[in-house]
């Protein structure tokens, strides 16, 4: 399937308290195991339309949609879908981290825990694994038992990384997930999506133009709840179409 | 008219302005620290009418005693002190799991319109003079445990543990206990309602983005996070309880007597003290002995508020930092 569709969004409108409309008949088709980065300045809805591939909009008080979001080509918002299975299949990382109270291994295990029993030496060597592939393992692999709150804020990103990955998602939504940390820290998770797009498909909601640029192969531009443009990254960067991708490329909002 | 003019002369009024903020800071310090000089006062003035008793009788007998006859110069506290144990031990078994499961449903579960509604409701029971809802004991609890609860209890012919009496009034600790739980509810919800809300949604978010169900993120996040709050608000419910006084001397019954059922009659100290102080005065060290249990009360209600204080203190602490 690879570069074939993996997310597809279709007639989506999106609406917040007092019909406020947060999504203007978004219409995209997200490319399997690539990065795809989503732009646009502050409120033009980027975040929102992430909450919509994991059915967390419906957390906000008053939210609603229209349209659909069809992955894997079925509809998401179905009513006979589980929305614990579609959570499942979409990890997401946070603007910050946060972390359960628990500790470190606990944390990774959470969702494994969540979906069944796993015991013991097979717990263990998946808390491992999902480490290892978050970076994380040669540094605290000694402090497992401890809380996952004594880690630095980097770390704690990384956490949420292998906790997320450890129920074997498909996709990875991260919104705005370097925007708490530190230089180094940012540039580590950035690595770590870029390894991970061979087996995953990402989506990224970006405030840095320069982020965007650095891990997008699919590119979307939004503009006050609409998308402008959306086209493999390199198009969308160097020769965008639409007036208002020009302007933002250029830094004129 | 020169531009001078319109200048207000700002240097002359800059000395004065800062007197006033200082003795403003003065009296604002002093009026703040009333609360802990009435604190003090109370507790002193308390131990100083207590002090006679003490010096007749032993601390151990006072606590320990059983009988209470004031006129034989008997005075045992511990018929109240267990009576307030009794009423209030088990007001919290009636009110604690539903006012938890309420906080839990309105912090977790409810829309934002229900929760609107919701929470004046609470405020508002919780607002109501306690002397209205002893009314409401007496004339809807008492006949309900007199017609119901008793005959039911009865109706084992060799006895029930907690429930054999030989009491068939309905006023009862039963019936003070019901009172006392409609009473606290409110209050543990609200505490324990803040301290869900205190748990910042992202906590939830990271249970619920693995794909945890709201019950699961509730049973294995949401509650050991705030284990200690809900204890806390619990705790303070049971001092408040304790102290509660008008409403369950209307339904309790006030029997001097060791209880041992809850459809037993019992007399708890607030009950005591506000039945007979200012009675009966000639009779001697009376007066001290009913300040004695006001003291009592005082230091038990002051130890639960202190450690549910501390509690609570250390655990926002805590979430505030680890968050």
């Amino acid at each position: 399937m690879m570069n074939d569709t993996h997310i597809e969004i279709r007639n989506l409108n999106a609406y917040y308290e007092r019909n406020q409309q947060a999504l203007i008949n978004v219409n995209l088709k997200i490319p399997h195991r690539q990065i795809t980065v989503i732009m646009g300045p502050s409120g033009c809805g980027k975040t929102t339309l992430l909450k919509t591939f994991n059915r967390f909009l419906e957390l906000t008080d008053g939210a609603r949609i229209t349209g659909e979001v069809l992955i894997d080509g079925e509809n998401i918002y179905d009513p006979d879908k589980d929305v614990t299975e579609i959570r499942k299949k979409t990890g997401l990382l946070a603007q910050r981290p946060y972390m359960l109270p628990m500790s470190i291994y606990e944390n990774v295990a959470y969702g494994l825990r969540i979906h069944g029993a796993k015991h013991g030496k097979e717990l263990d060597q998946a808390v491992q694994h999902y480490l290892e592939i978050a970076g994380l393992w040669d540094e605290v692999k000694d402090r497992l038992n401890s809380p996952a709150t004594s880690l630095s804020i980097g770390q704690q990103q990384r956490v949420c990384l292998a906790r997320g990955l450890a129920v074997e998602p498909e996709i990875l939504l991260g919104d705005e997930p370097t925007s708490a940390l530190d230089p180094i820290s940012a540039a580590n998770i950035e690595a770590r999506l870029l390894d991970l797009k061979e087996d995953y498909t990402i989506v990224v909601v970006t405030h840095t133009l320069r982020q965007a640029k650095r891990l997008g192969d699919y590119a979307i531009f939004m503009y006050l709840g609409e998308v402008v443009e959306a086209g493999p990254a390199k198009e969308v960067f160097e020769h965008p179409k639409e007036e208002r991708t020009i302007g933002y490329l250029s830094g004129q909002f | 008219m020169t531009a001078e003019a319109h200048k207000l002369p700002l240097g002359q009024r800059l000395f004065p302005r800062r007197q006033h903020d200082r003795i403003g800071s003065k009296v604002l310090f002093v009026l703040t620290l009333i609360p802990m000089i009435l604190l003090i006062a109370i507790t002193v003035a308390l131990v100083i009418k207590t002090l006679p008793l003490l010096r007749e009788y032993s601390l151990a007998s006072l606590l320990g005693g059983t009988e209470w006859k004031p006129l034989k110069g008997l005075f045992g506290y511990l018929p109240f002190i267990s009576a307030t144990l009794w009423v209030t031990i088990l007001a919290l078994v009636i009110a604690v799991p539903p006012s938890l499961l309420t906080a839990i449903y309105l912090s977790e579960y409810a829309s934002k319109p229900l929760r609107s509604v919701m929470k004046p409701i609470l405020d508002l029971l919780a607002a109501i003079p306690s002397v209205i809802y002893g009314v409401w004991g007496m004339l809807v609890i008492v006949p309900w445990v007199q017609n119901k609860v008793i005959p039911f209890a009865n109706s084992f012919p060799n006895g029930f543990p907690l429930l054999n009496t030989d009491n068939p009034t309905g006023f009862g600790i039963l019936s003070g206990a019901i009172v006392l739980a409609v009473m606290v509810a409110p209050f543990i919800v609200a505490v324990t309602n803040e301290v869900l809300t205190a748990v910042p949604e992202g906590i939830r978010h990271a249970s619920l983005a693995v794909g945890a169900t709201r019950l699961q993120t509730i049973q294995r996040v949401l509650i050991p996070s705030t284990r200690q709050g809900m204890f806390a608000s619990v705790v303070l419910g049971f001092s408040r309880a304790m102290g509660e006084t008008m409403a369950v001397l209307m339904v309790v019954g006030n029997v001097v007597q060791m209880p041992g059922s809850i459809l037993d009659a019992a007399y708890p100290l607030p009950a005591l003290i506000a039945n007979n102080y200012g009675e009966m005065m000639s009779i001697p060290m009376y007066d001290s002995a009913l300040m004695g249990a006001a003291l009592i009360l005082l230091v038990m209600v002051l130890i639960l508020n202190i450690a549910s204080t501390l509690i609570l203190r250390r655990l926002m602490g805590r979430v505030r930092r680890a968050w």
